[in-house]
């Protein structure tokens, strides 16, 4: 079935999508992370000893099962391609800013999704940013900006991550001693490993299959009046709606505790500004360059590794927001906020996606 | 023939340079993209046109005339 075909079909892909996200948060992922590019990178990263956060680290089954899940299926219907030279470095600094953005918000584009579907009102408010943040990079790309083209590279070549991140798994599973592990916090909630790195199995192939991307739903409605895209992420939130509002999850407020969100509404409208606008200029959402790294092009797998850099930048110099918490002992709700060095980061993204913007676009006219 | 070479390129680049050419030529266009999505996109958005679709694999890429 070519999935990419309708928007009924494509919305059913959502759905299904959908559906693996309410199950791994029913199999003990955290509720409305369910399955966070940003934050699973970050915990991944974490596990790694790339920084020492030690709530958020954990290998996420499901960023191996993504990577895996788009790269056994492009192989089986021959898309697969390996190809790479397409601005490497500033795929890598984009996918840096990106994970900056993502950790001041608290979460990816797909995350907002979930956490909209789960009622938390900060969601729509960083919508608006990631809005504007894809309508800047539209600007740059009327205007001419280009990452210029890639070139197929020796079929090898494409494949590096995806053989990284099997070799992530056998050490999960025959060494995990070599991996850090968090006993409290995000990083110590999560689904079995079999059923998460089934879930990112069939995630990564549905959203292969129906070229899911949360930048380019909003992209294309404003730029081609094509809504493709966000047909398939409209099937996600409706789905996770049902989940959250059936499992009586869903509460509409601000200052909701265990969430891990904060109310910094400027700051959770800019940080979504900065990931809306560096995934336009990088041609897709963290979700979309997880996909591309494995169907082959290793200008998205070096977008990913800027995305690890990102997240170990994050927490070793205090860029990642807090989220707003009960404490255990009073009981007293403790207000999460977006750090100062956080918001300091912020302000240096933007800048330099406007300078990437602007050596993008003189480039092609020269 | 009006000829696009979109190989390699990121989206939505092929669409826009598709787009362009669309408007701007009266005759056929030939436009090259290299990925199996993009000669998905391009072909769908021509055929939304109202525009008659060809593609022609050639070697790993593609070449779709759109008249």
């Amino acid at each position: 079935m070519k999935l990419s075909s309708s928007k009924k079909t494509l919305a059913l892909a959502g759905a299904l999508c959908g559906v693996i996200a309410a199950a791994l948060a029913f199999f003990g992922n955290p509720a409305n992370m369910a399955i966070c590019i940003a934050c699973f990178i970050r915990d991944t990263a974490g596990a790694l000893g790339m920084h020492q956060a030690a709530v958020v680290q954990y290998v996420r089954p499901e960023i191996i099962g993504i990577v895996l899940g788009a790269f056994i299926i492009s192989v089986a219907t021959k898309e697969y391609r390996s190809t790479a030279g397409s601005s490497p470095m500033i795929r890598f600094v984009l996918g840096v800013i990106i994970m900056i953005g993502s950790l001041v918000f608290l979460g990816c584009p797909l995350r907002m999704v979930i956490r909209m579907s789960a009622g938390d009102l900060n969601a729509y408010v960083a919508l608006v940013g990631f809005i504007l943040g894809i309508l800047a990079g539209i600007v740059a790309l009327k205007k001419g900006f280009s990452l210029e083209r890639s070139y197929e590279t020796t079929k090898a070549a494409g494949a590096v991550l995806p053989v990284i991140v099997i070799g992530l798994l056998v050490v999960l599973l025959a060494a995990p001693q070599l991996l850090k592990f968090s006993e409290a916090g995000p990083g110590s909630v999560h689904a079995p490993i079999a059923i998460a790195l089934v879930g990112g199995l069939l995630f990564g192939a549905l959203a292969q299959k129906s070229r899911m991307c949360f930048a380019g739903g909003i992209r294309d409605v404003v730029l081609m009046k094509n809504f493709d895209l966000i047909s398939v992420v409209g099937g996600l939130f409706v789905v996770m709606l049902i989940y959250n509002i059936t499992q009586a999850k869903f509460v509409l407020g601000f200052d909701v505790p265990g969430i891990v969100a904060h109310s910094d509404h400027l700051w959770n409208i800019l940080g979504m500004f900065v990931v809306g606008f560096a995934a336009t200029l990088a041609g897709g959402c963290p979700l979309r360059q997880l996909i591309l790294a494995g169907q082959g092009s290793s200008d998205a797998a070096i977008t990913v590794l800027g995305m690890f850099v990102g997240a170990a930048l994050c927490h070793n110099f205090g860029l990642a927001s807090s989220g707003t918490a009960k404490n255990a002992e009073t009981g007293e709700l403790v207000l999460g906020a977006a750090s100062q060095n956080g918001k300091i980061a912020v302000i240096i993204c933007i800048v330099l996606l406007v300078a990437i913007s602007i050596a993008g676009i003189k480039r092609k006219k020269a | 023939m009006f000829e696009v070479d979109a190989r390699g390129l990121s989206c939505p680049q092929p669409l826009m340079m598709t787009n362009d050419a669309i408007k701007s030529q009266e005759g056929p266009i030939k436009v090259l993209v290299s990925e199996p999505h993009q000669r998905t996109n391009v072909e769908k958005f021509a055929k939304d046109k109202g525009k008659k679709v060809t593609v022609n694999e050639v070697g790993s890429e593609f070449e779709i005339v759109i008249e």
